[in-house]
This record gives structure tokens, sequence and C-alpha cells, in this order.
């Protein structure tokens, strides 16, 4: 099994689609932080313009964990995209290039090979949010100093303290590494039902957009569903940077207003990964390998 | 001699296609044995049962004395195989593969191992060069290398002489041969070049339709003291009717091809030849036909195949 996975990650990092991936989030992350870096101004002015009249705002809008929040909500977006190209090809790149015929008749179990190759999907998922980590948050840091967290909701303000921030960006990453690997499981799920990658790879997008769709809608019908959708509970990780006020209305450091929001939103999301993850186990167990 | 493979009334069905059926064969220790039919006869479906890719509908499969169902890590530990064309992952050097493929046999292969594994194959000058510069019988030049180089004692090649150019085709066979004579191994090869088959297997199966035609050795199959001789004259049927004024008439077959057909012992051919000049019969060719190929006509009853294996 740890052969396998070493094997299968090899043949990952081998492949020069793999840097494609990271390239295009170096690319993604260097455009926004450039962009800021020289209109950063004017954006702020611009997305403060409701507020200038009621808020006099002391210190840095402006810094590294703001840019790293304006990334992860634009990249979280995208980047199941990049997963995709990946995870949906686990399998069915092997029987279209003709090799999976090969690889089951080595001396292993094929829950082994189905396991280290889901494995490894979720490693290049892992390394590709750690990659968005230190760009996004670490580089903006470093580029743009650090100063508390002003984000704007819908109907309030919510500023955090800099003291106060760094654990919220710990919770959200390792939030939505569980939503990415919900997306690598869904992609690899569907890489058995075809014998090339374009397929389950626009598959897997169809099935994000619609569900995306579904759970943005606010129509009666969808309402019943929305709880059950993996995208409703993809968005959970913004919940890392609402917190609890006191009787004073005073932010309390280190709470969360909703943390059973997180909590619910991440048993969704695992279940849906082992859901994905032991119907591919199963059904690659059965399968005639006729490529 | 022990028994390698014994497969037992093996059956397989895709929906409403039965592309195995009832089909029971056994390979002995140290057979070259040869698998033929035609395309879509149900050959690389048997194979790759064989090899635990497809689920058998039912029928029973015992690999080295043990059920491959129940024993499938075990036995394929002993078990090499090319199936159809070789494909491997392009992106890596043949080198990478190679290395790669013995380790998921649970090989820790040495440089050493691998080169000359690559060597046998005559891939060692291109080791480091990607699979994707490769030709066709590269390719299936390397997956031969990938088939043996954890050292198997049973070996699956199914088509192994596709996309290979003459000598790559004797490379093979003599390849097989010394796998078989030196190195004791059983093989299995399928083909559709029956000439192939017939110089290299001990023992052979036809199937067609899924179903076993015939099971044995040349000897067992077909008398090889016959030959089978094809006679192309300017005027076939002025030929027929000279050669019914002999008592050469009992030796002629049917036209095949536009072929006058004659069945001769070997060493009645020189006086065949003498009858033909005296009879003053302009010939353009007279030529032995493979008995292999003749006999597979006969057991399949068309020639159709004929056409199909010979072409």
């Amino acid at each position: 099994m740890w052969t396998y996975l070493q094997v299968e990650l090899y043949k990952i990092f081998r492949r020069p689609r793999t840097y494609l991936s990271f390239v295009a989030i170096t690319a993604l992350i260097g455009v926004i932080q450039l962009g800021l870096l020289v209109d950063g101004k004017e954006y702020t002015e611009f997305v403060m313009a409701d507020f200038a009249n009621t808020f006099s705002v002391d210190g840095k809008i402006l810094n590294g964990y703001f840019i790293c929040y304006i990334i992860l909500q634009l990249l979280l977006v995208h980047v199941p995209l990049l997963i995709a190209l990946i995870a949906a090809d686990m399998i069915s790149g092997e029987a279209n290039m003709g090799t999976l015929r090969i690889l089951l008749t080595k001396p292993q179990s094929r829950t082994a090979i189905v396991t280290a190759k889901f494995l490894a999907a979720a490693i290049y998922t892992l390394l590709l949010l750690i990659w968005i980590a230190v760009l996004g948050l670490f580089v903006s840091m470093a580029i743009f100093g650090t100063d508390d967290l002003f984000i704007m909701k819908s109907s309030y303000v919510v500023i955090v303290k800099e003291s106060d921030i760094f654990w919220r960006y710990a919770g959200a990453f390792c939030f939505a590494a569980l939503a990415m690997l919900t997306v690598s499981s869904l992609g690899f799920f569907l890489s058995f039902f075809a014998e090339n990658s374009i397929g389950p790879i626009v598959a897997t997008m169809s099935v994000i957009i619609v569900f995306t769709i579904l759970s943005t809608m606010n129509i009666p019908i969808f309402n019943i569903i929305k709880p059950y959708l993996f995208t409703s509970h993809m968005i959970t990780w913004k919940e890392f940077f609402d917190f609890k006020v006191n009787d004073a209305n005073e932010a309390m450091v280190g709470s969360i207003q909703y943390p059973e929001k997180i909590i619910k939103s991440a048993l969704v999301l695992i279940i849906h990964i082992i859901g994905f993850a032991g119907a591919s186990i199963l059904l690659f167990r059965k399968k005639d390998i006729l490529s | 001699m022990q028994s390698i493979i014994t497969v037992k009334a093996l059956t397989k069905q895709f929906n409403n296609l039965t592309a195995v059926n009832d089909l029971s064969f056994s390979v002995q220790d140290g057979d070259v044995y040869g698998f033929l039919g035609q395309n879509g006869a149900g050959k690389s479906t048997t194979i790759r049962m064989l090899l635990t890719l497809i689920t058998p509908t039912s029928g029973s499969i015992e690999i080295f004395g043990y059920p491959l169902s129940t024993h499938r890590r075990d036995i394929l530990q002993q078990v090499g195989a090319v199936i159809e064309k070789p494909d491997v992952y392009k992106y890596l050097s043949a080198y990478e593969n190679l290395k790669l493929f013995a380790k998921l046999s649970g090989m820790k292969p040495t440089h050493q191992v691998l080169m000359d594994q690559l060597e046998m194959v005559g891939l060692a000058n291109r080791a480091k060069d990607t699979v994707k510069t490769f030709s066709q019988g590269m390719k299936q030049r390397l997956g031969i290398a990938i088939a043996l180089v954890h050292d198997p004692q049973l070996i699956m090649l199914d088509e192994p002489t596709n996309g290979l150019d003459p000598q790559g085709i004797a490379d093979i066979r003599n390849l097989i041969l010394r796998l078989s004579r030196e190195r004791k191994k059983t093989v299995i090869v399928s083909s559709h070049l029956l000439h192939e088959i017939e110089q290299i297997a001990s023992r052979m199966l036809i199937i067609d339709k899924g179903k076993k035609l015939v099971e044995g050795s040349a000897t067992e199959l077909f008398d090889t003291s016959q030959t089978i001789l094809q006679l192309m004259t300017a005027d076939n049927n002025t030929a027929i009717e000279k050669i019914n004024q002999t008592a050469w008439a009992k030796h002629l077959q049917p036209i095949r091809e536009g072929n006058i057909i004659i069945s001769l012992n070997r060493d009645d051919i020189p006086l065949f030849n003498r009858m033909l000049v005296e009879k003053d019969i302009p010939v353009f060719s007279l030529q032995p036909r493979h008995s292999l190929e003749d006999f597979f006509l006969q057991v399949t009853a068309g020639k159709q195949y004929v056409d199909i294996f010979t072409s």
C-alpha cells in the first residue's frame, strides 16, 4: 500500500499537468497582489464608500490578512477545477492510457490500489491548499504587513483583532481542505465511469456548478435539499471570522459565533468524502477492466 | 507433467453477449501454449479473466494449483503479462517505467537488474528517453521487459508481436523459445499470426465465438507429414483436367483463392513436380501452405478465417 502510494505520488508529480495548477494559483494570487499593491488605496476607498461617513478607520485596512481573505473568497470558487484536473483523471486517465490493465495485473489488492490512488489525489489537493496558504497568507503578510482584519458582511462589519486572526486562518484553511477533499473525492468517484479524463473533469465541475446554483437560489423547493448539498457547506470556512460579543457588545477574543455550524458542515463534508471514497472502492473491486 | 493452469467451464457474459462460453482447458508446466482465434473469438477476454481483470460469470480458474479467486495476490506474484498493446506512462522514461512496475511487483530492483532487462529487449541505449518518443515496436518490447522484470514463472502474452517489424517478430519468437527452453517458464501466447504460433507453440487451443474448438499439440491436432501445396498455373481449368488424367487426381482439393490445392506426402513433392513438367502445365508458382493455417481452416470450416489470419 505504501509502495503504491509512493508510486502514485511519483506519477502525479512527474506529470507536467500537475504543475499547471500550481502555476495557475501563483499567477492568480500574483495578479491579485500586484493589483492591490498598485491600486489598493482606490479599492479600499471603493469598498469603504458606504461606511466612510459612519466610521473613522485607524490603521491599515489593506494588510496581509485582508488580502488573504479576498484571495480565499475568489480562489475557493476556482480551485475545484484545478483539483478535478488531477482527481478526475486518477482512474479514467489510466484507462485512457491503457496502463490500468498493467497496474491491475500486479500483486496488490484492488482495495489497496484504489486507496493509494485516493490518498495520492488527497495529498495533491492538500499541497495545492498549502501553496495557496503560503502565497495568499504568508507572502501577503510579507508584502502588505499585518493589522486588524476588516470584513464587510451583508449587514454588518466585523473587525478581528490582529492577535486573534492567525488561528482563524488555520481553522479556515483546515475547513477549506475538507471542502476541497470533497471535490477531490467527487472527481475521483466520477473517474470510474469514463475511459477519458475530459468527461469526469467536466462532470465534476458541472455537479459543483449546478449544486452551487441550487445552494444559492432562495426557492422553497430547493431549500429542502440545500442542507444535503455539499456545496452549501463549502463556504462555511467564513464562520471562523465571525465571533461572539459579550453583553457590552464587545468582541470576545478567541470565540466563534456559530461553532455548531462549522461542526455540522464539517460532518456533512466528511460524510460526502467517506461516501464517495467508499463507493469508489466498492465499484473498483467489481469493475471489469476492458480498456 | 504438472498442470499450471486449469480452466473449467469458464463463461463470461456481457449483457446479452456471451464472450466466453463454457471454456475448459489446461496448460502444463513448461508449455508454450498457443491461443488462437479470430478477432472477437474471446481470447483477450479469457486472458483478462486469467489475470483477474475481468470477473467470470461462471466457471473456475486454478493457477499453480490454487483457485485464482481466493489466491489472487500470491498467483499474480508469479505471473507476468502483456495485454494487447502494452501502454505505459508516456511522460516517464523506459527506465522509470520499468522501475515503477518492478516496485509494484514487490521488487527492489537494482540499477543493474533494470539495465539488464532493458538490454534483453534491446532498449538499454534508450533507457533515459521518455516513452512518448518510442515507436510501437519499442513500446511492445518495453512491455515485455515489464512483464518479465520480476522473473515470473508464468508469462501471458496477448498479441506480443503487434506493431513489430520482421526482425522484432523474430526477436520475440526467439525470446519466447529461450524463456521456455532455458529458463523453464510456462508461456501463453495469443496471436493472430498462425505461422508464429506454429513455430513456437508446444500445445495450442483454438477458440471460436467463445467456445473451444480443439486443444492439443501440433502432432496431436494434425498430420504434420502431409503438406498442402498451393499451385498457380496459367490456366487452372486445363491444369486440373490434365492432373485428373493422372494418379495424382485423388490428391486434389477444392480450389481456394484461385489456386489449385493439393494434399501430398512431403516426399512426393518432387514426383508431382516432374509430372507437371511432363504434362506441359505452365506453372507460375508451387508453394507449401502452412499446415496450421490449413488445420485452422478445417476446424473453423470457412475460408473467411484464413483471410483474416493471413492478411
